[in-house]
């Protein structure tokens, strides 16, 4: 178990390093863009001389292996580079908005599943019925609505209307502060989960072991309880997994509407103005936390499906 | 549900979304952008005003006629695009093999590991804002889906016979791809693409909410969304009726992709909803 | 003999809901089987003679469902029990076996936790007390190691030995009545017999009536004192397992009993071969008019064509539905 585990975080490494060359590429080899995007917000054609030393400063005429040797062996010491926008390091800036955007996609994911799994599993005992009719089309709409929209509609409701909740800001960092983003961030995997465990269950009441306990004697509560969860879970697991990196996309536009201080809103921020460093900085770490939780959602299924062998 | 309950409705949806596109400047009661006057900012829905004013006393209704225009060309134009390049390079991954297989396989896992959204900002970091950027970073951002369809396909349809056939015919890999293979793939790409199409609209309005994509005062739903934000709490009418039209045609996109799975891709009906 | 048979199955019809129309998938089945007694059922797949073993249990499921007739349990009629009460005899008083032993365990489930749910369910033991008791229900269908194999997954265990657990479910809570459907059918040839003795030894040592359902004549004859043989929804001919040997009476029997190998009759006539029935089992929805083996019987006359054949009893203690018998 262990062995699997460490492997299965090295695993990451290679994908990481891809996708760090490709951030480089993209913003270091696509010519003059770094100096064009600065020269940008001075709007208009920015004096030859300055561009000359800025160049230097930033390292622009070294050849790109050379640009990209040192990119890597700073962001190897979890050295990010400056921002161009603050002239903060950008390392310091992440760290900070780290846990925000943490906090908001675990409690999105949280409402996801609290309400979502539930919903399938009631939806599959009796397809067909009011309740899977209603919950169906609740998650096909779910899925279709635009999540700045119907946090609009959400904060309209709830926090101009009613006042029972704060419409947008981090506040004290205080729960009543993170429920309106998360559930708006939560709805679409909330609709994706309740559709799997739904297709999932349905699946798994037809395989051969559910009519043995059924022969067995089970009420069906019980058949679902003992036999049908756990099968379901693997399936179900699968969608939360892919559902993270989507989850971590929506957040951007989720903390922007709420004006959450996550990485999301760093990143939606810093490529208005361009401020490119801040911007990779965004990217990596967002990447780096969709593998990490596809790697930690590999491990559960190890936990969780005995077939699954530690290779 | 019904079979084609999925396929009637999303059809219509996704109909009646390209007929107002196609239709704007007959269907539209005013210009969307030059015929502001502030003696009418921020009426409420009237009859004369059917969706309200906004704060420059635009129609939002003509506005939200002319978005769909907007955001269905931006949609369309740039699904096609990830439709191209992940066909193209699925169907020769799959049919050629060999490291170039490889290669495409990296590059569609890579794709995978980044949310196409924060790829797609990405893209626009370096273009800069603008239409052209929009195209270009939904275009580049969501062909993974496409890719591993077409190159699923291509692996299971090269060893039929009648692909062998033209091989020792003498026919081109080319021409083989084209027209042996292209043509029995068609099914699931156009489903897919259909599904696609709906991200990519919703897409699209994200980035123009953030204020990446259309800029004001150009109508395109998630701008107007964008610019409705700061007035919710006077004139809320602003955020209800763009977010609707966003809503029912990614809606009717995604009955329309599901209905269209379960007529040309029925294999993969079983394990779906 | 006690006077009430332990299960009655009386003018049973099951009902086949093809898209909304109901077909008769099955229909004037009756039997009995006493106290202790093994009655076999055979019949080519598609007869009915699983989904009989399913309503015996109560696990039709739609599109199947029962449309006439009587179980009768210990004189009791089933379907008239609450939903509660039918539960408590199933697996405590009637249990089964399936046919894949592989599909028919949960695969993420230990075995012997798959055991010990039925000492939780029906005998309202703890889980501790439960997981010992199947340490020994595993013992006692001897498998060896049996506090290792406990924990075992069904993956881990050999298709002989997961079969062995299915036995010892449904022998856990000493039921009065086993339901075996084809109980070797996806076995290994070696492993078959082992299973068949394993599962008569155990069910005479504890006086447990078997209802075995298989495709095989001479199986179920070797294991059980009466047969019925089934045919596209009825049974046709049910006999003793000496008599139906010695004297099919429906030409159906006839053929089954021909195209069994016997012990010999190879060695003696090299190039004969086995007797075969030709055509096949008619589809449900297309059963055909009168007696509904005509197309392939080899003794068919116009009646057979028109006049579905009624029940007759043979002299020796048997019926047969054939108008042509003996």
């Amino acid at each position: 178990m262990l062995a699997f585990a460490i492997r299965r975080s090295l695993q990451i490494v290679p994908t990481i390093l891809a996708v760090v060359l490709l951030i480089f590429v993209l913003f270091s080899v696509i010519p003059g863009s770094i100096v064009s995007a600065l020269s940008d917000e001075g709007r208009g054609a920015i004096d030859a001389q300055v561009a000359e030393r800025m160049q230097k400063e930033l390292g622009l005429n070294d050849p790109v292996h050379v640009r990209f040797a040192s990119y890597v062996s700073k962001l190897a010491t979890g050295d990010f580079g400056t921002s161009f926008r603050t002239r903060e390091p950008v390392t310091s800036m992440l760290a900070k908005r780290a846990w925000p955007t943490l906090q908001l996609i675990f409690a999105a994911m949280l409402f996801a599943i609290v309400v979502g799994v539930p919903l399938g599993f009631i939806a599959a005992l009796k397809p067909g019925g009011l309740i899977d009719m209603a919950s169906m089309i609740g998650a096909v709409s779910g899925l279709s609505m635009p999540k700045f929209w119907l946090g609009l509609l959400l904060m309209y409701l709830f926090a101009l209307t009613l006042g029972w909740l704060p419409s947008f800001g981090y506040g004290d960092g205080g729960l009543m502060y993170l429920i309106l983003p998360a559930v708006t961030l939560g709805v679409s995997p909330m609709a994706l989960l309740a559709r799997t465990t739904r297709a999932a269950v349905l699946e798994i009441m037809t395989a051969d072991f559910v009519r043995t306990a059924r022969s067995k004697g089970m009420s069906e509560l019980r058949v679902v309880k003992w036999h049908v969860m756990r099968n379901a879970l693997v399936l179900i697991l699968t969608t939360i997994g892919l559902q993270f990196g989507s989850l971590m996309g929506q957040a951007v536009v989720v903390e922007k509407l709420f004006s959450w201080p996550g990485i999301g809103s760093l990143l939606v921020d810093s490529v208005l103005q361009r401020d490119i460093p801040a911007v990779q900085g965004a990217i990596l770490v967002a990447v780096l936390f969709f593998l990490i939780v596809n790697a930690l959602v590999d491990l559960l299924y190890v936990v969780i499906d005995p077939r699954i062998k530690y290779s | 549900m019904p079979l084609r309950f999925n396929l009637v409705v999303g059809g219509t949806l996704f109909a009646l979304a390209v007929f107002v596109g196609l239709f704007a400047p007959w269907l539209a009661h005013t210009d969307p952008v030059m015929d502001a006057n502030l003696l009418n900012a921020e009426e409420p829905p009237s009859w004369t005003w059917w969706f309200g004013t906004d704060a420059q006393g635009r129609d939002i209704y003509s506005r939200v006629v002319h978005g769909a225009r907007i955001s269905l060309t931006v949609g369309i134009v740039s699904q096609l695009i990830n439709t191209f390049i992940g066909v193209s390079l699925g169907l020769t991954a799959g049919y050629l093999g060999g490291w170039w297989d490889d290669f495409v396989n990296g590059l569609t896992n890579l794709m995978l590991a980044i949310p196409s959204l924060i790829f797609a900002l990405a893209i626009m970091a370096v273009l800069g804002p603008g239409l052209t950027s929009l195209l270009i970073a939904l275009g580049l951002t969501n062909w993974s889906f496409s890719c591993r369809i077409a190159r699923a396909s291509a692996l299971s349809l090269k060893s039929q016979g009648y692909v062998q056939a033209a091989k020792v015919l003498g026919y081109g890999n080319l021409r083989i791809m084209v027209t042996q293979l292209l043509p029995n793939m068609l099914g699931p790409i156009i489903v897919i693409g259909t599904l696609g199409l709906g991200s990519a609209v919703l897409a699209e309005a994200s980035l123009s909410f953030l204020g990446l994509g259309v800029r004001p005062p150009y109508p395109s739903w998630g701008s107007m969304l964008s610019e409705a934000r700061d007035q919710i709490t006077t004139a809320p009418w602003l955020s209800i009726f763009p977010g609707l039209a966003i809503f029912l045609t990614v809606l009717g996109l995604n009955l329309l992709g599901d209905g269209l799975r379960d007529i040309l891709d029925p294999q993969s009906r079983s394990t779906r909803v | 003999m006690t006077a009430v048979p332990l299960i009655e199955v009386d003018d049973l019809r099951i009902d086949l809901d093809v898209q909304g129309r109901r077909v008769a998938a099955a229909d004037g089945i009756s039997f009995r089987i006493d106290r202790g007694e093994t009655f076999g059922l055979v019949g080519e797949s598609g007869c009915g003679k699983s989904i009989t073993a399913l309503a015996l249990i109560g696990l039709l499921r739609h599109p199947l469902s029962i449309g006439a007739g009587r179980i009768r349990f210990e004189g009791r009629e089933i379907q008239n029990l609450s939903p509660a009460r039918q539960r408590e005899l199933r697996g405590d008083r009637i249990a089964m076996i399936f046919q894949e032993p592989m599909t028919a365990l949960n695969p993420v489930s230990p075995v012997g936790r798959q055991i010990a749910e039925m000492f939780v369910l029906h005998k309202g033991k703890s889980w501790r007390e439960a997981n010992r008791l199947a340490i020994e229900a595993l013992a006692s269908v001897r498998v060896p190691a049996p506090e290792r194999r406990v924990k075992d997954f069904p993956y881990q265990l050999s298709g002989g030995m997961r079969q062995r657990v299915m036995i010892a479910i449904a022998l856990a809570c000493g039921p009065d009545l086993l339901i075996a459907d084809e109980p070797t059918t996806a076995l290994d040839v070696t492993v078959q017999a082992e299973i068949i003795e394993l599962m008569r030894d155990l069910c005479a040592a504890k006086g447990t009536a078997v209802l075995m359902i298989s495709h095989d004549l001479g199986l179920v004859a070797n294991v059980c004192r009466r047969v019925a043989v089934m045919y596209a929804g009825r049974i046709v001919e049910e006999q003793s397992s000496d008599d139906i040997f010695r004297n099919p009476a429906h030409p159906y029997t006839r053929g089954l009993v021909g195209s069994l190998p016997r012990l010999g009759s190879r060695a003696a006539h090299g190039q004969s071969r086995l007797q075969e029935i030709k055509g096949v089992v008619p589809a449900i929805t297309s059963f055909p008019h009168g007696c509904r083996f005509n197309p392939r019987c080899v003794r068919v006359t116009d009646v057979c064509r028109t006049v579905e054949p009624a029940v007759d009893l043979l002299d020796a203690g048997g019926l047969v539905r054939c108008h042509h018998h003996g």
